[in-house]
């Protein structure tokens, strides 16, 4: 599995001019955990949705390249998108409460995502969606199984939203802020369950967050969006020793539980962040 | 200041009755900053909303300023206890103006110069005057903050109640908004109650802390303490821990406390 992106730029024409949300963007990735950080505006989630062609028009998509083991996502037509989309790429969005469908069990919709992409029969289909369930954590899969989104909590939710991405067996995770709706413990262990499927089946993840010190510990690579554009890329367990101004600012102006300050530095943008040349 | 004893809260009936806030204590000085901090459910949230006679005790008694609290507080108590909610985006009134949200608390508490009174206010909480006539809709998340604390300080209370205030923002703005409410609480001698489930800004924020669980308190401690990590509890310990970051070890090891 690699993914290549190089140059990306997505461009949304609004009423009073054009919105250029990811400006000129470029990494390749293998089987690893990348963590995408910046806060919000600064075109991380943007970035996620345009690997997978998700932006519709009048947005506009553009690349020098963007392939995902050798097939060109941006000339690909929508057949052979919508057997990536969910088969081999997937992606986890923030809220379960959101992305799970209201009106359908959890298992048929973990079903749904194996028969799409597997071709298997009905039975098989519920076996899978059943060891799926069990692999996310979930103690009792049969119950799951036949529950309804809303009689979950949403710690469960996400674990019910991850087997249904995972159901297809991806080569590719995107989540985006996936734990961000969770209580800390329940995210660590949703994080662990990730972890697992990385160093495990050799999948690749990239996990798009504006939790700095979670992607410091979780991540094996990061890169810092800042107005559209990837300002600084370091591995994850440099974080802390990040060389550009914006990057020290984020990290400098979270509290700390060991060293309470009296006053909180304070982030100064300076407009030319937006615009430097990058190494 | 803020006195707790022996409060309870449920919601629901018989057999269905969820007990919310299970017999809970503490005291908060005159101008000290207290902070409540645990995972959704723990009761952190209806414990402050028990102490703005928002929801009925069951049982225990609350006492703002060597009085307790009525199930329905007169004026003079809603003018010494105000509120600061999560969401800036909820708690403002889509359709009224900066001004019309500052105006309100004024005219219903009877205030003089009203006018003087929210530029003074808008200066304060560092918003200009241009912000003065703008919707909600204008304004950037951090800066809606600003004028739900204008709104809860135009008052002059004495008691803020801080439900989470900077959990929608982010990292850059959460620090400027915790500066801002710093820097008031030392010029008006306000005392803050703070709930939040981030264990690091409590820890920026307040002098002393309650660990919640299921309902209770499991664990006070001073800051001292936190920054230390000197907790006696588990649960407590292990809130400490995960707050540090992933740990794929401690992932493994977590323990669920019923």
């Amino acid at each position: 599995m690699r993914l290549e992106v190089e140059k990306l730029s997505v461009r949304f024409p609004t009423p009073t001019g054009v919105v250029e949300a990811v400006r000129g963007v470029s990494f390749a990735m293998g089987a690893e955990k990348l963590g995408i950080v910046g806060e919000s505006g600064s075109g991380k989630s943007t970035l996620g949705r345009a690997i997978l062609r998700l932006i519709a028009p009048p947005g506009e998509v553009r690349a020098e390249r963007l392939a995902f083991d050798g097939t060109d996502l941006l000339a690909a037509d929508r057949r052979t998108l919508r057997r990536i989309r969910g088969g081999r790429i997937a992606m986890v969005l923030q809220d379960p409460k959101f992305s799970l469908n209201p009106v359908m069990t959890v298992g048929r919709q973990i079903e749904e995502a194996v028969r799409v992409h597997g071709r298997t029969g009905r039975r098989e289909a519920r076996e899978r969606a059943l060891a799926m369930l069990e692999a996310v954590r979930i103690r009792d899969p049969a119950r799951v199984y036949g529950a309804w989104p809303h009689e979950l909590s949403g710690g469960m939710g996400q674990r019910a939203m991850i087997a249904i991405m995972l159901a297809a067996g991806p080569e590719l995770l995107i989540a985006d802020e996936p734990t961000s709706a969770l209580d800390v413990t329940v995210q660590m262990q949703v994080l662990a369950i990730l972890d697992d499927l990385v160093a495990e089946r050799g999948m690749g993840l990239v996990l798009i967050s504006h939790d700095l010190d979670l992607v410091a510990s979780f991540c094996d690579r990061v890169l810092v969006m800042y107005a559209g554009r990837v300002v600084e890329s370091l591995p994850a367990g440099e974080l802390h020793q990040a060389t550009h101004p914006y990057t020290r600012g984020l990290l400098a102006c979270l509290p700390d539980i060991a060293r309470p300050r009296r006053r909180l530095p304070v982030l100064e943008r300076d407009p030319a962040w937006a615009t430097e040349e990058l190494p | 200041m803020i006195r707790v004893a022996g409060l309870e809260v449920g919601f629901g009936h018989g057999r269905r009755r969820v007990h919310a806030v299970q017999n809970v204590s503490f005291t908060v000085p005159e101008g000290a900053s207290y902070g409540l901090v645990g995972e959704s459910g723990s009761g952190k949230t209806t414990a402050l909303r028990a102490i703005a006679a928002l929801v009925p005790p069951a049982a225990g008694r609350i006492e703002v300023d060597g009085r307790q609290v009525a199930a329905r507080p007169d004026r003079a108590f809603r003018k010494k206890v105000q509120m600061v909610f999560q969401d800036p985006y909820g708690s403002l009134h889509p359709r009224h103006t900066v001004d019309r949200i500052l105006r309100e608390p004024c005219r219903i508490h009877g205030l003089g110069d009203i006018d003087g009174r929210i530029g003074h206010m808008l200066a304060e909480v560092g918003l200009g005057p241009a912000f003065r006539f703008r919707f909600p809709h204008q304004l950037s998340g951090g800066q809606r903050q600003r004028v739900a604390i204008a709104r809860a300080l135009i008052l002059e209370p004495r008691v803020l109640l801080l439900d989470e205030p900077t959990s929608a923002l982010d990292v850059s703005v959460q620090a400027e908004i915790l500066n801002l409410l710093g820097d008031l609480r030392a010029a008006r001698g306000l005392t803050f109650l703070f709930v939040s489930h981030n264990l690091a800004v409590v820890a920026q924020m307040c002098e002393r802390v309650a660990v919640m669980m299921n309902g209770r308190v499991v664990e006070e401690a001073d800051a001292g303490q936190l920054a230390a990590g000197a907790l006696a509890h588990p649960y407590a310990r292990q809130l400490l821990q995960a707050s540090r970051g992933y740990d794929r070890e401690l992932a493994r090891s977590l323990v669920r406390f019923e």
